[in-house]
């Protein structure tokens, strides 16, 4: 441990000094040369018909990083479904008799009524930020993690066992991989054109519209379902091990 | 032209997720058939590609968005020999473990064909990839679906503790690389490669700025390719992961590392640190000479299996880190010769440990001790690739070695060729070690001094199988069979020569990227390259192999002595047991198996490299 | 403005970094990490930063107003996700982890060491 530290002091005040070089050396406010932020913001209401240029570059311009990262967060689900199979496997379901789930504080009724008031809206602004992505801030990514926590909303409200009545773990799981496969698949429609890989091929309509964007629309609403379906996947895993552990101590 | 070039990264990434929603419900064998087509499609994309870019490179804009007046405004693929070449043989390691683990790991459904198809796609992307952040995208899908696939035997605490040590080590270095990432940015404004390279041409009084930048970007890739001091996850996940993701670990993602700081210094930093290069090149040296004789004593003082591969790849990284350091077209293309032959060689002894630990549920030597006399199979896995590591003809490392040694020798460095010996000399002796030990009983039974086997491993198959079935040893034996074929085959190593040669020519590639019609193969000459060591002789046998004979003779004569130390006289072998534990006693201590520490270990070693650059003006 | 967010993007950094190292538990280890990472998200939109700067939505925008760099702030989402990510596996190691051994100290586990 001694060791430990004093290497860590050495290593940690060479590296800040280092880290202070090159602030430095960075452009001060105002002096900023970014061509890249210049192009996008010049381009892309003309060439996207979008208005939010960070959804231009995320889906568009950029497009092919968000598919990595949709399957930065495919890999994780799956990695923690792996991780966390132990419990379910030696528990069996635990759906079953719930009734002896060790919840032991039930909610109160203001937090029951609060929680259950706030589902729908929760769905209906989940659904409005992925739709409207091209418009205003938001998009698949924002939406979707607004999407996933009504369930959770019905955890607080009522128990486990309700939160997986609603979230069919079968249907989730294929939702989530149906949300990765068709960005993949939506990228690829080009190809078919002999265009490249996620070029767009539909019709662009006027900026400010909801349909306007082409493919974006499509592919925010892919990372919507994919991400939602990815976080109710990942509640759902740590809910099960937590009241599993819970369960069995 | 449009379709090939996106296949290799979104066509596993599609079936991956097509396995994962479909896979509970189609039989296993046609799970594991349509994977294990996936990467062998993959594979001939990656060959096409490799050809078809021969000389020049194909660059690929995602959605059609070509540079606005020069300036990259899209995502590029920027496909050379040497990337599509690296990807070919990511999908073909990919397909040896899919065939190893035909019918594996039952209890997951699918989970494990999902994640290695992430994990062959995140592979592809790093080596095509002509953009910065991209890099870093596909960076973190390697650490993702890699960390869970080392973590894959979630019922035992090594593993677990493996998965975290790689993800804590890979995570930090990935955010300080996207720091650096973020730091270009604010000079540049660019990500795409070329586009950096060119924005930095324009930018004045950038001072230390650029190298100490260079070492932030490259951070995560150190990390990665488990160079000194930033190795250690790198023992912890191999002794943990499941036998197949280990050839993977081992033969091509921490190569990638390499080749990533590779494709970023050539293809960003090149000509703009050009001032530097003296003490970039002493840096590198003395990384990756640490690197081969650290590797090389641990590997040679473990008595687990798979750790010990582990550390012989840390010791034959440092070897690839020498050739590159060189900073030479020939060291360059003897790296790729010795990443093909390394990774080959590797993967079959992974293999062979794998069907040690299916058969005895053990990767202990002492505990397999004379276990394996009814295994000749997997008796000539190991001893043929303890051959391979030294570094003998045929195989594929030899040449890979020789072109380093050459090179270093041009360059006034003769001691590469000892450093480059020494970790062949301790890490084949470790392999024939045990191979003695396990498939001929020899050597002394441990004394009570030796601690029991600290890992233990479940067998990794399901159901009862006492034979081994061809599905797991075939795999190694085409390993081997192309790690000698490739050293015969001397036009490639004329390829690799070439491609090595465009993949140092930075002005090459920016003008490729920046000029160049969007998916057609751009018009650039590459200078002749001259003719690689070794190669006019017959295509095989040279003079100096006397090098690789004297060194798996010294191995052999190491492993003998380690096997029978009392042999030399009781008192001596005594004497010897004693100081080497003494000796290797510092070692031992650091590789702590504690997180902390190596995050310490982290902080200095990037301060040292980042701090020696920017104090040598 | 834009100097102080990268004066304190480093701070975080080696605050988290020291976090890390002397951490005695593996979910605040896990938190440390969000805080290196906090450090990139600071970074990221601080090279953004334009003097004035409005949000890049293009709808009813003067003419000529200056704007921030979209690009950062895509890449910043990105790194959000990524993060959600790089925890979310290590809480469920770290869940793990404790079922096995019964405590979450980074340092008490030598499963492998040397």
């Amino acid at each position: 441990m001694k060791l430990r530290l004093t290497l860590f002091g050495l290593g940690i005040c060479g590296l800040v000094a280092l880290y202070g070089t090159v602030i430095a050396h960075m452009p001060g406010p105002g002096k900023m040369h970014s061509p890249y932020s210049r192009a996008i913001n010049k381009l892309c209401v003309p060439q996207r018909h979008v208005t939010d240029a960070v959804t231009a570059v995320n889906f568009d311009y950029r497009g092919f990083d968000t598919l990595g990262e949709e399957f930065i967060l495919f890999a994780s689900v799956m990695g923690t479904l792996v991780l966390l199979r132990e419990a379910a496997e030696n528990k069996g379901p635990l759906s079953g008799d719930s009734a002896s789930e060790p919840r032991n504080v039930r909610p109160t009724e203001a937090v029951r009524v609060t929680a259950l008031a706030l589902v729908g809206p929760t769905v209906v602004f989940g659904v409005y930020v992925v739709t409207h992505g091209q418009l205003t801030p938001g998009g698949g990514f924002q939406g979707g993690v607004v999407l996933a926590t009504a369930p959770l909303l019905v955890y607080l409200a009522d128990d486990f066992k309700t939160f997986k009545r609603i979230t069919s773990h079968a249907l989730i799981e294929i939702s989530e991989a149906v949300g990765g496969g068709m960005y993949a698949v939506i990228g690829a429609i080009a190809l078919v054109l002999s265009r490249p890989y996620m070029t767009n091929v539909l019709p662009l309509a006027q900026s400010g519209g909801i349909a306007s964007g082409g493919i974006i629309p499509l592919i925010s609403i892919a990372t919507g379902l994919e991400v939602a379906a990815g976080f109710v996947l990942l509640l759902y895993a740590f809910l099960q091990k937590t009241l599993a552990e819970r369960e069995s101590s | 032209m449009f379709l090939w070039p996106p296949l290799p990264v979104v066509l596993p990434l599609f079936t991956a997720a097509f396995v994962a929603a479909a896979g509970p419900y189609l039989p296993r064998k046609l799970v594991d058939a349509i994977t294990l087509g996936t990467a062998a499609a993959v594979m001939a994309v990656c060959c096409l590609l490799t050809l078809q870019s021969s000389g020049s490179a194909i660059v690929y804009w995602f959605g059609a968005w070509v540079p606005y007046g020069h300036f990259p405004i899209g995502v590029a693929f920027v496909i050379d020999p040497m990337g599509a070449g690296m990807a070919a043989f990511v999908a073909f390691l990919v397909m040896a473990a899919f065939t190893f683990s035909w019918q594996y790991f039952d209890d997951v459904r699918t989970l494990y064909h999902s994640l290695m198809l992430i994990f062959l796609a995140a592979m592809c992307g790093m080596c095509l990839t002509g953009d910065i952040f991209n890099m870093f995208v596909w960076f973190e899908l390697m650490s993702a679906a890699g960390v869970a696939l080392c973590g894959y035997h979630a019922d035992e605490t090594g593993p677990l503790q493996g998965a975290i040590n790689f993800s804590v080590m890979n995570t930090l270095g990935a955010f300080l690389s996207l720091s650096g990432v973020a730091m270009l940015y604010s000079r540049t404004g660019a990500l795409n490669f070329a586009g950096i390279e060119v924005a930095l041409q324009r930018q004045e009084h950038l001072g230390v700025f650029l190298p100490i930048v260079f070492i932030f970007v490259i951070a995560g890739f150190l990390v990665k390719s488990a160079a000194f001091p930033f190795h250690f996850w790198l023992d912890d996940a191999h002794a943990v992961a499941p036998t197949p993701v280990c050839i993977l670990f081992s033969g091509v993602m921490v190569e990638l590392g390499l080749f990533a700081a590779a494709r970023v210094y050539y293809s960003v930093f090149a000509i703009a640190l050009l001032p530097w290069l003296p003490a970039l090149r002493t840096l590198f040296l003395a990384v990756g000479a640490t690197s081969a004789i650290v590797g090389g004593l641990m590997a040679f003082g473990q008595r687990h299996l798979k750790r010990l591969l582990a550390f012989s790849t840390i010791s034959h990284m440092g070897v690839m880190i020498l050739g590159f350091a060189l900073f030479t077209s020939t060291g360059l293309a003897g790296t790729a010769l010795y990443v093909l032959g390394h990774g080959l060689v590797k993967g079959a002894l992974f293999v062979g440990a794998g069907i040690l630990l299916n058969r005895f549920q053990s990767v202990d030597e002492f505990a397999l001790q004379n276990v394996g006399r009814q295994m000749p199979k997997t008796a000539i896995i190991f001893i043929l690739g303890a051959v391979g590591l030294a570094g003998m003809p045929p195989f594929a490392t030899y040449f890979g070695e020789a072109a380093i040694e050459h090179s270093g020798t041009q360059a006034g460095l003769p001691w590469i060729s000892i450093v480059i010996m020494l970790s062949g000399f301790l890490t084949a002796g470790a392999v024939l070690r045990v191979a003695g030990r396990v498939f001929f009983g020899w050597g002394e039974k441990p004394t009570g001094e030796s601690r029991a086997p600290r890992i233990d491993l479940k067998r990794e198959m399901q159901g009862q199988k006492s034979k081994t079935p061809p599905t797991m040893w075939l795999p190694a034996a085409v390993m081997l069979i192309i790690a000698i074929a490739l050293g015969w085959f001397t036009p490639l190593r004329q390829a690799i020569l070439r491609d090595a040669t465009w993949f140092r020519n930075t002005r090459g590639y920016v003008a490729a990227v920046l000029h160049g019609s969007a998916g057609g193969p751009g018009q650039y000459h590459v200078p002749v390259p001259h003719a690689m060591p070794g190669m006019h002789i017959g295509g095989v046998w040279m003079p100096d192999m006397w090098r690789e004979v004297i060194t798996l003779a010294l191995a052999a004569l190491l492993a003998a002595i380690a096997l029978f130390p009392y042999a030399i006289g009781r008192r001596a072998g005594t004497a010897l047991r004693h100081g080497a534990a003494l000796a290797m006693r510092p070692l031992h201590a650091i590789h702590s198996g504690k997180i902390g520490d190596y995050v310490a270990w982290f902080t200095v070693g990037i301060a040292a490299l980042a701090g020696y650059l920017a104090l040598r003006r | 403005m834009t100097t102080y967010a990268y004066v304190v993007a480093a701070w975080l950094f080696a605050i988290g970094l020291f976090g890390i190292v002397t951490s005695k538990n593996l979910v605040h280890m896990c938190l440390c990490l969000t805080v290196v990472q906090a450090s990139t998200y600071l970074l990221l939109t601080g090279v953004g930063y334009r003097p004035g700067g409005t949000a890049p939505i293009f709808v009813n925008l003067p003419a000529g107003a200056p704007i921030v760099d979209p690009v950062v702030q895509a890449l910043m989402l990105t790194d959000i996700v990524v993060e959600t990510t790089v925890v979310a596996l290590m809480l469920a190691l770290t869940v793990q982890i404790h079922k096995k051994t019964g405590n979450c100290d980074p340092n008490a586990t030598t499963a492998l060491q040397g």
